[in-house]
C-alpha cells in the first residue's frame, strides 16, 4: 500500500507545514513516510509544494508523476495538479482563490472555501489545516485524531496555545468535505 | 533511540556530531546549506569548533590543518563547491590524514542549478585531485542511511588515514524521513601517534604532502596503494532487492537507486522477474558481485542522474558478457519511477538484440523525450 499526496499553493500558505504534520502523524502511526519540498530560489508569494508519501514498506521514489491525492490552495496549483491525480484519487481545492469548477469527473473532489473558513475561526493561517481536514475525509488514510496528536507532540512549545483552533480547523474542513464533496460520476 | 522525522542535511550534521566531530569548516551552498547552518548552532553549543570560511578553498585547507592534529573533522559542500576543494583533497590524501567530506550533489556542469543530481560520480569516485589516491565513497539512498554512513565514514577515515566522501544529492539533503540517530560518542581524548599537537618532551613529527625526492614520494604512493588494496578487500558495501530469481537487474545508487526500487516493484507486480542492485560503496566498487550477477541475469539496466558515469564501471565488471542498457536524466532532473518502469518493460519484452553501445542508444531514445518536453513548453 502506498499513498502519495501533493500539497501545493503560494509560499506562506503553510503547504510545507501541512505536509510535515501529515508526515509526523504517519510516522507516529508506524507507517513509512517521506516528505520532500520543492526547493528552489523561491520567496514568499511564489509557488511552493511538497510531496508526502505514506506506505507500509520502505518508500522508493519520494516523487511520483501521478499522485493519489492533491491539495491545491491556489489556481496555478489546480492547473498543474488536477490533471495529474490518478483516476479514483482525491482533490481538495481552495475555492477561496479558485473561481472555476473541477474538470475531472473520475476523482473525488471538494472545492472548499478554506480561507473563509479559516478566517471565521479567527486566523487565515489555518487555511492549510482546513484543507488537510477535508482531504482526510476524502482519503481516510489516517484519522483526524492522528493529526491532532501529531500537532500536540511536535508543535513547538510557543505555538501550543494554537492547538484548539487547529483542531477546529481540521474538523471544519472535514465537515465541509463530508457535506459538499463531489463523488466520482459515471 | 526513537524514530524522529529528520531532514537529510540536518540528520547528517547531527550524525557527525554524535560520531564525535570536533571541528567543522564549511561555506554555504544550496542544497546542503542546512547542514552548515545546523552546525553553526550545534557545534558552539557543545563547545566544539564551527567556522564558516571565506570560500570552499579555505574551508578544505582548514579541514586539512585540523585533521593533522588527529581530531575528528569534517566539511560539507555541493558540486561546484566540491570542485573547488579538489586541490585540498589531494593534499589531504598525500598527507595521509583522515577527513570526512559530505557532497550533496546538484545539477551541473558549471554553476548549474540547485536540483538533485549525480553528476559528481566521476569527480569523486575516479578523480578530482591529482595523483594516485582513492577516497572511500559512500552513497546513501535514505535519511537513515545518510546517518549511518556518516558515522561509518569517520571510523573508516581513521582506520585507513584516508578521505571518506559521503556522496548524497539534493534529494537526500532536502527530504524528511523517519530515522534513528546513533548514541552520542565521547570526544576523543587519546590521539594517534602521527598527530601534531605540540612536541614538548618528544621528538618532533612532521606531516606534509611534499616529498622532494621522487624515490621517497614513490614509497608514499606505494603505501597509499597498499592501504587501498586493504580497503578494496574489506569495505565493499551494497544492497540487493528481489534479485534471488531475477532475470533482469537494475543497477542504481543513491536517489536513482530508490527511484528504481519503485519501478522494480511495479514491474514485479506485472510478473517481470527483475531485481535491484544498489551499490553503497562506490569506491571501492562492488565489481565482483556485479560480475557474478552477470552470470545470473540476461540484461542489466543502469540508471543514474547523470549521462552514464557509473555505467562504465558496470561495463568494466561485466566485460561484454551480457547486454547492458542505460537510462539517465541529467542536469538536475530526477526520473519518475514510470520512466524506469518503461525501460524495464522495453528490455523484458524486447525482440531485437540490444545495441552494443548503451549510451548511444539511450541518447537516441532520449532525443525523442527531450523533443516531446520542448514541444510542451
Amino acid at each position: 500500500m502506498q499513498i502519495e499526496v501533493v500539497i501545493a499553493g503560494f509560499g506562506g500558505q503553510g503547504v510545507l507545514f501541512a505536509g510535515q504534520v501529515l508526515a509526523y502523524a504517519a510516522m507516529d502511526n508506524n507507517m513509512e513516510v517521506t516528505w520532500i519540498p520543492s526547493y528552489g530560489p523561491e520567496m514568499r508569494g511564489g509557488t511552493a509544494n511538497c510531496t508526502v508519501i505514506l506506505g507500509d514498506e520502505a518508500i522508493g521514489s519520494p516523487l511520483v508523476r501521478n499522485p493519489k491525492a492533491a491539495i491545491v490552495l491556489n489556481l496555478p496549483s489546480l492547473e498543474k495538479y488536477e490533471s495529474l491525480v490518478v483516476p479514483g484519487g482525491a482533490l481538495v481545492a481552495n475555492a477561496s482563490l479558485i473561481n472555476r469548477s473541477p474538470q475531472r469527473t473520475d476523482i473525488n473532489s471538494v472545492f472548499i472555501p478554506a480561507n473563509e473558513i479559516a478566517e471565521s475561526l479567527g486566523d487565515r493561517r489555518l487555511t492549510n489545516m482546513v484543507a488537510l481536514g477535508a482531504l482526510l475525509t476524502l482519503l481516510p488514510v489516517l484519522p483526524l485524531q492522528a493529526i491532532e496528536q501529531a500537532l500536540r507532540d511536535h508543535l513547538p512549545e510557543r505555538h501550543r496555545r494554537l492547538l484548539p483552533v487547529n483542531y477546529e480547523a481540521l474538523k471544519q474542513g472535514a465537515i465541509f468535505a463530508e457535506r459538499e464533496s463531489i463523488e466520482i460520476s459515471g | 533511540m526513537p524514530r524522529e522525522l529528520l531532514k537529510g542535511n540536518e540528520a547528517i550534521a547531527e550524525a557527525g556530531v554524535r560520531a564525535g566531530v570536533q571541528a567543522y569548516f564549511g561555506y554555504p551552498i544550496t542544497p546542503q546549506t542546512e547542514l552548515l547552518e545546523y552546525m553553526s548552532w550545534r557545534m558552539p553549543q557543545l563547545g566544539r569548533t564551527f567556522l564558516q570560511a571565506e570560500s570552499e578553498v579555505a574551508a578544505i585547507n582548514m579541514v586539512y590543518g585540523a585533521a593533522c592534529t588527529g581530531a575528528r573533522v569534517m566539511s560539507s559542500s555541493s558540486s561546484p563547491g566540491v570542485s573547488l576543494m579538489m586541490e585540498g583533497i589531494s593534499y589531504i590524501a598525500g598527507t595521509e590524514v583522515p577527513v570526512v567530506l559530505i557532497d550533496v550533489m546538484r545539477g551541473g556542469p558549471g554553476l548549474g542549478n540547485i536540483a538533485p543530481s549525480q553528476g559528481d560520480y566521476n569527480q569523486i569516485v575516479h578523480g578530482g585531485g591529482h595523483g594516485d589516491y582513492h577516497p572511500i565513497v559512500l552513497a546513501p539512498a535514505s535519511v537513515q542511511e545518510a546517518i549511518d554512513l556518516t558515522v561509518l565514514a569517520f571510523d573508516l577515515a581513521d582506520k585507513y588515514r584516508t578521505v571518506v566522501v559521503v556522496l548524497a544529492d539534493g534529494n537526500i539533503g532536502q527530504m524528511m524521513e523517519p530515522a534513528e540517530l546513533p548514541p552520542m560518542q565521547d570526544i576523543r581524548t587519546e590521539y594517534p601517534d602521527w598527530a601534531v599537537r605540540g612536541a614538548q618532551g618528544r621528538e618532533r613529527r612532521l606531516l606534509s604532502s611534499i616529498y622532494i625526492d621522487p624515490n621517497v614520494e614513490e614509497v608514499l604512493n606505494y603505501r597509499i596503494m597498499q592501504r587501498w588494496n586493504e580497503i578494496q578487500k574489506n569495505e565493499i558495501r551494497y544492497k540487493e532487492y528481489y534479485l534471488e530469481d531475477a532475470e533482469y537487474a537494475v543497477i542504481g545508487f543513491g536517489t536513482a537507486g530508490r527511484v528504481a526500487l519503485s519501478a522494480v516493484r511495479a514491474a514485479r507486480a506485472e510478473g517481470i522477474r527483475v531485481g535491484l542492485f544498489r551499490p553503497i560503496s562506490l569506491s571501492p566498487y562492488p565489481y565482483a558481485r556485479i560480475e557474478a550477477l552477470a552470470n545470473q541475469v540476461k540484461v542489466m539496466l543502469v540508471t543514474e542522474m547523470n549521462a552514464g558515469q557509473m555505467l562504465e564501471d558496470v561495463q568494466k565488471a561485466t566485460n561484454g558478457r551480457i547486454p547492458i542498457e542505460f537510462y539517465g536524466r541529467m542536469g538536475g532532473v530526477m526520473p519518475f519511477p514510470d520512466e524506469i518502469l518503461a525501460e524495464i518493460q522495453r528490455i523484458a519484452h524486447s525482440l531485437v538484440p540490444f545495441d552494443e553501445n548503451p549510451r548511444q542508444s539511450w541518447m537516441k531514445r532520449h532525443a525523442e523525450l527531450l523533443g516531446t518536453l520542448q514541444g510542451k513548453q
